[in-house]
């Protein structure tokens, strides 16, 4: 048998293995794409199958949509503090968990504990979003039964008649999401980046303790370039989390669908679903679903392209 | 060191399914939503039965009959005993669907075009009574209204039913929605507590405000409301409204006037009177984040001296109320030189019932709502959801009730013919979602009387402007 007939029939193999996920890909996710694409040039009011075109109609009005224009922001805010901080804070923690320690005659260790610190820092990635909702709910709770006003009363930073009103404060309402986001997310990122740590093979961090290298340059220099894919694929999947965020806000704050008070909190997911299921303008609410695809496309394209990096083997 | 093999493939592979991830994900929910069916139109309904006085619809014997019931507040047990009773007389089948997810398990059969034969369309996640109008999606019910009565066969049905309850359910003049459950609106409290403390109930906004002073004394809140949902906060709002202008502001507002707010002397000492609260600190702590059942709890622990509701509160917060809470209706006090008297109350029906029009047995649907206007199943409703039914007279007088309650049936007597109800909630869901946010930002003292009055005529501009502001209209 030829070399190329040899290849041939190992596409023909593999061709095989992809039609059927390839078919459903198509059928289940293209397809709903291009109808979505379709309705968003009509009035559907979501509850009925007649509806006219409308042309661009929608996309004119969304041009004007001041709620969807904040929301829009809030989710570029979002993008940009998920993941560096999450990332930051799961690296620093995985560093000083797996080379942060002391070194002894042995080598490179995490610090005391670190192990126990492992399975406690990923605890909170075994909740789901909806019971985080809960359990935050009742931290952020407006009045003296929340967890943080009555923590602050009893230090007496907070005046028990006057609580601070934590989702319903429009300068804090974001922050505080953006408080949950990270603390979910921070274990799970950790725990990989452990394992992106641990594959480094021991002699180089050996090589930089001769040197002379602290921690911080240990980290700097060796560490975190060793671990850029990770770093690098982390972003990505933190971008998603930061573009969606429809759980936590529509539970969590005031509103239809969440997004308050008064649009503060607003995210685009939750302006869609507010137009299309209460408001009933499906239409419109598809135009939004567009606008967010071709965003998210944009900005997957960026990350990548922003984060790419000369690779190092090792 | 390393090899530059399957490793590096299999992360790109990863950060590539990661980039289509990124694509998919936030939209993916919403889309799968998203997918119609076409319209079928054909109707392939049950034999049909003949037309007489017991059976106006002409219902077949046998047959199915598909019910979807939002299991809410009122549990869906009340249905189940319906059902039952419908079968043994109609020898149907009945199958029965209770849930709170009445917009998510309903839309793809509304736009598959096989729809239940009664649904019963409410809760956080209801369709939009009047999106489903619109989408002509809805069986005209004005059939029901002019069948025999199950009572008494020699009236109509529609003379059976309390005051409102079509107006209530009319969309674009076409009746499509039975609401069946009577609530009233307004302040409640605790008999209790204010016998303790020596307060009188308040019959002016004045003396409404003295109470709040001192329940401040006492070390507790004036007034708790359920600051999440500012619809609550909007019923006192509303209701000082219409009390101090009459019928006439409250018609204004539905009926999108220019200047239903704006320039209205009403609205603006109702939204001042509502401010006045605020200003003076008698809003019970906290209470612009509490949800309704956080801040109906705290009510019920006597932290608060008030707080407005439906009268759906006494059944919603049975676990939560103390057995010697004496739980009382007030009816919202009036301001100086109003046009309606303290005993007015804004009283309606709601939970709304609907056949929709293209149910596989839609005569089925029909003779169901008509059967539930009966006295005998709405005794059955009372007894298990600890509520009124808008059929007049429609509870047996066997039946005991519950203090709140019986308080709220005695309002309703002292009421006699002034009720009052506001449709615009049903007619303009934007415009409500608008105003409501604006309450929760006067509530929270960001904004002041004069700019909620600017915010609200905006939103009721903007709701002029939708092209089926024309559909409706009340006189």
């Amino acid at each position: 048998m030829s070399h190329v007939a040899r290849s041939k029939g190992r596409a023909g193999f593999i061709a095989g293995f992809l039609i059927l996920p390839l078919a459903l890909y198509l059928t289940f996710v293209i397809w709903p794409y291009v109808q979505t694409f379709g309705y968003s040039f009509t009035n559907w009011s979501g509850q009925s199958p007649t509806f006219g075109f409308v042309g661009l109609e929608n996309y004119a009005a969304l041009m004007e949509d001041e709620v969807f224009r904040s929301a829009l922001w809030h989710n570029l805010l979002l993008l940009v503090f998920v993941p560096v901080i999450t990332i930051l804070l799961a690296l620093f923690f995985a560093f000083m968990v797996n080379a942060g320690g002391r070194s002894g005659a042995g080598g490179v260790r995490g610090v005391r504990g670190s192990a126990f610190y492992k399975i406690v820092y990923f605890f909170p990635q075994v909740l789901s979003l909806a019971i985080l909702a809960v359990l935050f709910g009742a931290v952020y709770r407006s009045d003296t039964g929340g967890l943080l006003n009555a923590f602050l009363a009893k230090l007496g930073l907070v005046d028990p008649a006057h609580p601070v009103e934590w989702l319903n404060q429009p300068d804090l309402v974001l922050w505080c999401l953006l408080l949950v986001v990270v603390w979910h997310g921070v274990g799970f990122y950790l725990v990989l980046f452990s394992a992106a740590m641990q594959s480094v093979p021991k002699d180089i961090y050996e090589a930089a303790l001769l040197d002379g290298a602290g921690r911080g340059q240990t980290f700097l220099r060796v560490t975190l370039p060793l671990l850029w894919d990770s770093v690098q694929t982390s972003a990505v999947y933190l971008g998603i989390a930061a573009m969606d965020m429809f759980v936590l806000v529509s539970t969590m704050t005031s509103g239809q669908f969440g997004g308050g008070p008064d649009h503060h909190s607003e995210v685009m997911a939750t302006v869609l679903m507010r137009n299309f299921l209460y408001f009933g303008k499906s239409g419109y609410a598809c135009a939004m679903g567009v606008v967010m695809l071709l965003l998210t496309m944009i900005l997957s394209v960026v990350t990548l392209r922003a984060t790419r990096r000369e690779r190092i083997e090792f | 060191m390393g090899s530059t093999g399957e490793g590096l493939g299999r992360r790109d592979l990863i950060k590539r399914s990661a980039a289509l991830g990124l694509i998919a994900v936030p939209t993916m929910s919403f889309l799968s939503a998203c997918a119609s069916g076409g319209g079928d139109t054909s109707t392939k309904g049950p034999d049909k039965g003949l037309v007489s006085k017991e059976n106006p619809f002409g219902l077949a014997k046998g047959g199915k009959l598909d019910v979807v019931i939002f299991k809410g507040g009122f549990g869906d047990d009340y249905a189940k005993a319906w059902e039952a009773a419908f079968d043994k007389k109609w020898g149907t089948t009945s199958s029965h669907l209770g849930t709170q997810e009445i917009a998510a398990k309903l839309q793809p059969r509304f736009n598959g075009g096989n729809p239940p034969d009664v649904l019963n369309d409410s809760g956080a996640q209801m369709i939009k009574i009047d999106v489903l109008a619109k989408g002509g999606q809805l069986a005209d019910l004005t059939a029901v209204l002019d069948a025999p009565s199950i009572d008494d066969p020699n009236k109509k049905v529609r003379d059976t039913l309390i005051a409102g309850t079509v107006e209530q359910g009319t969309q674009a003049g076409k009746f499509v929605a039975l609401n069946y459950v009577y609530t009233v609106f307004g302040f409640w409290y605790s008999g209790k507590l204010f016998k303790e403390k020596g307060w009188t109930e308040p019959k002016t906004w004045d003396e409404f405000l003295g109470v709040c002073a001192k329940a401040k004394e006492a070390g507790i809140g004036g007034l708790a409301h359920q600051g999440k949902y500012p619809y609550y906060i909007n019923v006192v709002i509303m209701d000082l409204i219409a009390k101090k202008g009459g019928l006439e502001a409250m018609k204004a507002i539905d009926n999108l006037s220019p200047n239903a707010f704006e320039g209205n002397p009403a609205a603006l000492a109702a939204i001042e009177a509502v401010y006045e609260v605020v200003e003076k600190g008698y809003l019970m702590p906290g209470t612009n984040g509490l949800t309704h059942t956080e801040a109906q709890t705290a009510w019920n622990q006597y932290k608060a001296a008030f707080i407005p509701s439906g009268s759906w509160l006494e059944n919603e917060q049975l676990k939560q109320t103390p057995d010697d809470f004496d739980m009382k209706f007030l009816p919202v006090p009036v301001l100086a030189d109003s046009k309606l008297p303290f005993t007015a109350i804004r009283a309606g029906a709601n939970e709304a019932f609907v056949v929709p029009e293209k149910a596989a047995n839609k005569a089925g649907g029909l003779e169901f709502l008509r059967t539930m206007l009966s006295r005998e199943w709405s005794t059955t409703f009372a007894q298990q959801a600890n509520s009124l039914t808008v059929v007049k007279d429609g509870v047996d007088p066997s039946v005991k009730l519950r203090p709140g309650t019986q308080s709220a049936v005695a309002a309703v007597k002292a009421a006699g013919t002034d009720t009052f109800n506001y449709l615009y909630p049903d007619w303009y869901s934007e415009m409500d979602t608008d105003i409501q946010n604006a309450s929760n930002e006067l509530m929270a003292q960001r904004i002041q009387p004069k700019e909620w009055i600017k915010r609200a005529q905006a939103a009721v501009d903007k709701a002029a402007k939708d092209p089926n502001a024309k559909n409706n209209h009340r006189s």
